[in-house]
């Protein structure tokens, strides 16, 4: 029972957030919704239109809008494999971060095929996807796999919600409408936490954890080959699977320091989030930058050396066109990542965020880097004389829309904080459980060994074993 | 050579001609339908002996055959046209960037001026060898990607050889474009009269042309029905264009008819990037022995000469 109203108390910490709601708070929603509503107006100039308003032409057919759907999708994967693999290994500190990585992976994986919509000429044809499908085709591949990964995800994050749910529906302190209580009691399925459910759920959601690993990376290996089955010589590589993979972990581990950062300041919480979780999840970073940097090296590195001639075209227009462009996403982005968390004394709060931000620009960077000059050199050489169609640069209804994707993962994520903790209170609650009763496991065991062995002059120190 | 051998060749060379240009006008006959008279005042009495769709011969009034039939619709034209396989041979010695087969190809498929199903790249493989004019239409690969990496089956190989593209099936993905090796396909980016032509729509003749749905050169199979050649064929004045049946092996460029085998083992035709595999219908002869300097390509408005300008020996001529 003790457990319990911890738990009770912890959330009292949030509800505040769940029930007022602040002029600023408006505020930011407004501007957001400008920012989407904006966005759409210029969907709607698209479709009527046609692609000619985007950038995009017949050598470069597809632009941003592909970059920002593997970005997109790349979080997302990121999310399932930070969260999963934390819960599968049982990370200790995983607790308070978990729930921003879970709802980090379901926001983008909403937003990131409606990129993939923008590409598509004749959208009133979607449905032949369903109605005309063929398997050899990558896009189908990837229709079945968003779409298994997406009811994989959901499930997942919903597991991992019914516990709070079940506290904010027995919480007596909540003041929030009768229908938003209701809506608690439904969607908390009649959890009670007993010894059984609560044994339950964690299986499944172990299982959960374990299964959303492999989904994720064989999703995003999927995505990678609708680039590397093709025989454009930037494309045409057989890494590009687990390199993709790599990249969409990195990306998303920035985001999700990016996160935990802005919601450490707005919601204050100093004491759930310590510097520890930044240390963390920045290793993470600093592991997969130090991958991603010899995936990308190795990548470039063969194309330059054996030199053939198509390949030599691609880097010299990586080199000269593209070369600011090239130094920030490849060297920059990499490097920064490994020196700011290499050094323990760069490493604070703030720095760790800033390599993040970094990181997810240069990669989004990297994405670009790799659609758009491919598409610029292709086998046959682009005899044109309409610039715009031999060299690619985005519009504004291009760049809209790209903002109107971030807002819309900024106004998802913010509702979804209005509707729950955004640390998973009950998992936080019992992991300090846990973490005592180890202490007072080791305190017993320390006693008893103390005891014993008084004669030897063993000497331990409590604090050794509180690590 | 003597008198009688070469009338011999040449007789042959008509045979096989009649035979091929029979051939594809049988298949079109095939498709006649009598039906419907039309203007009771203009009837001559004229009979003509018509092959029916069940394999018999009969008799109609020539006033009374309607050439409704000509219309292929996009489910129909999913099935090739029977017993061939489509070539072409380019022969790049006679190339002089005419351009005439580029714009008969624009007229008769409603192209815009800028869009181009057959293009004339100015190659050049290094600074020092020599440049040459390669007309590239749509290779109708006989292993086309273009085709594996559509999701909804709007582009097809037919059993003829020739790679089609349904454009009421088509949603624009775009993945197919990516998937060409050869820059063949073209997106329409926007809405134009040019896509307004009051004719049914038929994936043989890819017009009218459709927004948000992509297009490229077809090979001309309304034209073959009709026992015609491609547009392309007919109208480059130097015979650069052979086109035929590799089954018949048999291929011509209006003016001669030749062997299809002989002609590529004679020349040493080849296919353009071989290596990847993609395996052409489009076979090109080498550009040695040529009947023009590439100068010559020059002769048209600076809105195309512009096109070739980096191209080295471009380069290097106005630096001279
Ligand atoms: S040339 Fe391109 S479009 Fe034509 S069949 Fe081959 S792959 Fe397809
Ligand atoms: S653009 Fe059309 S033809 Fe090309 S792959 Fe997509 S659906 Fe198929």
């Amino acid at each position: 029972m003790e457990i319990t109203k911890r738990k009770q108390e912890m959330l009292k910490e949030f509800l505040p957030h769940l029930e007022k709601t602040s002029f600023v708070w408006y505020a930011w929603v407004t501007f957001l919704l400008a920012a989407i509503f904006f966005a759409i107006y210029c969907l709607i100039l698209q479709i009527l239109k046609g692609h000619i308003i985007t950038g995009m032409r017949d050598n470069v057919v597809w632009g941003v809008y592909i970059v920002n759907f593997i970005f997109f999708m790349g979080i997302s994967y990121a999310g399932a494999l930070v969260s999963g693999s934390m819960h599968l290994f049982k990370t200790t500190w995983r607790g308070p971060i978990l729930r921003i990585a879970e709802l980090t992976t379901i926001i983008a994986l909403f937003i990131g095929p409606l990129y993939i919509l923008l590409c598509i000429g004749r959208l009133d044809r979607l449905p032949f996807l369903f109605m005309y499908p063929r398997i050899q085709s990558p896009i189908t591949w990837d229709v079945i796999a968003i779409t298994t990964d997406l009811f994989g995800c959901l499930i997942y994050l919903y597991l991992s919600f019914i516990r709070d749910f079940a506290l904010m529906r027995d919480s007596k302190d909540i003041k929030l409408p009768k229908w938003r209580i209701n809506i608690y009691k439904a969607l908390a399925l009649g959890y009670q936490d007993t010894p059984t459910q609560r044994k339950r759920i964690k299986n499944v959601t172990n299982i959960m954890s374990a299964m959303i690993i492999a989904i994720a990376i064989i999703v995003y290996s999927v995505l990678a080959w609708i680039f590397s089955v093709t025989l454009q010589p930037g494309w045409h590589s057989t890494i590009f699977g687990p390199y993709f993979v790599i990249a969409a972990v990195f990306s998303g581990a920035g985001v999700i320091i990016i996160l935990m950062r802005v919601f450490r300041s707005i919601y204050h919480l100093e004491k759930y989030i310590t510097k520890q979780h930044f240390v963390g999840v920045g290793m993470i970073l600093m592991i997969l930058s130090m991958f991603f940097a010899y995936f990308t090296f190795s990548e470039y590195l063969t194309k330059w050396y054996g030199s053939k001639k198509l390949d030599d075209n691609l880097i010299q227009i990586l080199f000269t066109q593209y070369f600011w462009q090239f130094v920030f996403s490849n060297y920059v982005g990499t490097l920064l990542p490994i020196v700011i968390m290499g050094i323990p004394k760069f490493r604070t709060i703030n720095t760790i965020t800033f390599a993040a931000i970094v990181a997810v620009l240069a990669l989004w960077m990297n994405r670009y880097l790799i659609v758009v000059p491919t598409l610029e050199t292709p086998y046959m050489p682009i005899q044109d004389t309409r610039p715009e169609w031999i060299l690619y640069s985005a519009t504004w209804i291009e760049w809209s829309l790209t903002f109107g994707g971030i807002a819309m993962f900024c106004f998802l994520f913010t509702l979804a904080a209005k509707i729950v903790p955004i640390i998973p209170v009950s998992e936080v609650a019992d992991a300090e459980l846990e973490m005592s009763h180890a202490l007072a496991h080791d305190q017993e065991n320390l006693n008893a060994l103390l005891g014993k062995s008084t004669k030897k002059h063993v000497i331990l120190k409590k604090e050794d074993h509180d690590l | 050579m003597d008198e009688s051998q070469n009338d011999k060749k040449n007789n042959r060379r008509k045979f096989l001609r009649v035979s091929f240009l029979t051939g594809l006008s049988v298949v079109a006959a095939k498709t006649v339908f009598a039906d419907i008279p039309v203007d009771p005042e203009n009837e001559t009495g004229e009979m003509i002996t018509l092959l029916s769709p069940d394999g018999k011969l009969v008799k109609v009034a020539k006033e009374k055959i309607n050439y409704m039939e000509k219309y292929i619709s996009p489910e129909a034209s999913r099935q090739g046209i029977p017993h061939r396989k489509f070539v072409m041979v380019i022969d790049l010695a006679k190339c002089k960037n005419a351009r005439v087969c580029v714009e008969k190809c624009q007229k008769a498929h409603h192209l815009p001026p800028q869009q181009e199903f057959m293009k004339i790249y100015l190659m050049q493989e290094s600074e020092e060898s020599a440049p040459y004019w390669m007309p590239k239409p749509c290779f109708h690969c006989d292993k086309p990607l273009c085709v594996s990496v559509c999701p909804v089956g709007a582009t097809y190989k037919r059993t003829d050889g020739i790679v089609l593209i349904d454009n009421e099936r088509c949603i624009g993905c775009k993945f197919c474009m990516t998937g060409c090796p050869y820059s063949a396909r073209q997106f329409n980016w926007a809405d134009s009269p040019y896509l307004h032509v009051d004719q049914p729509y038929s994936p043989e003749t890819s017009v009218p042309g459709k927004e948000g749905t992509v297009s490229k050169c077809d090979f001309c199979p309304d034209m073959i029905r009709d026992g015609k050649m491609p547009h392309c064929v007919t109208g480059c004045p130097m015979g650069v264009i052979y086109f035929g049946d590799q089954l018949e092996d048999i291929v011509t460029n209006g003016d001669e008819t030749i062997r299809f085998s002989e002609l590529i083992a004679s020349r040493s035709g080849y296919r353009h990037l071989e290596d990847l595999g993609t395996k052409p219908s489009v076979y090109y002869l080498p550009p040695v022995n040529r009947q023009f300097p590439v100068d010559r390509g020059f002769d048209h408005p600076d809105e195309i000469n512009q096109r070739y300008k980096d191209v080295p020996y471009v380069k290097k001529m106005h630096k001279d």
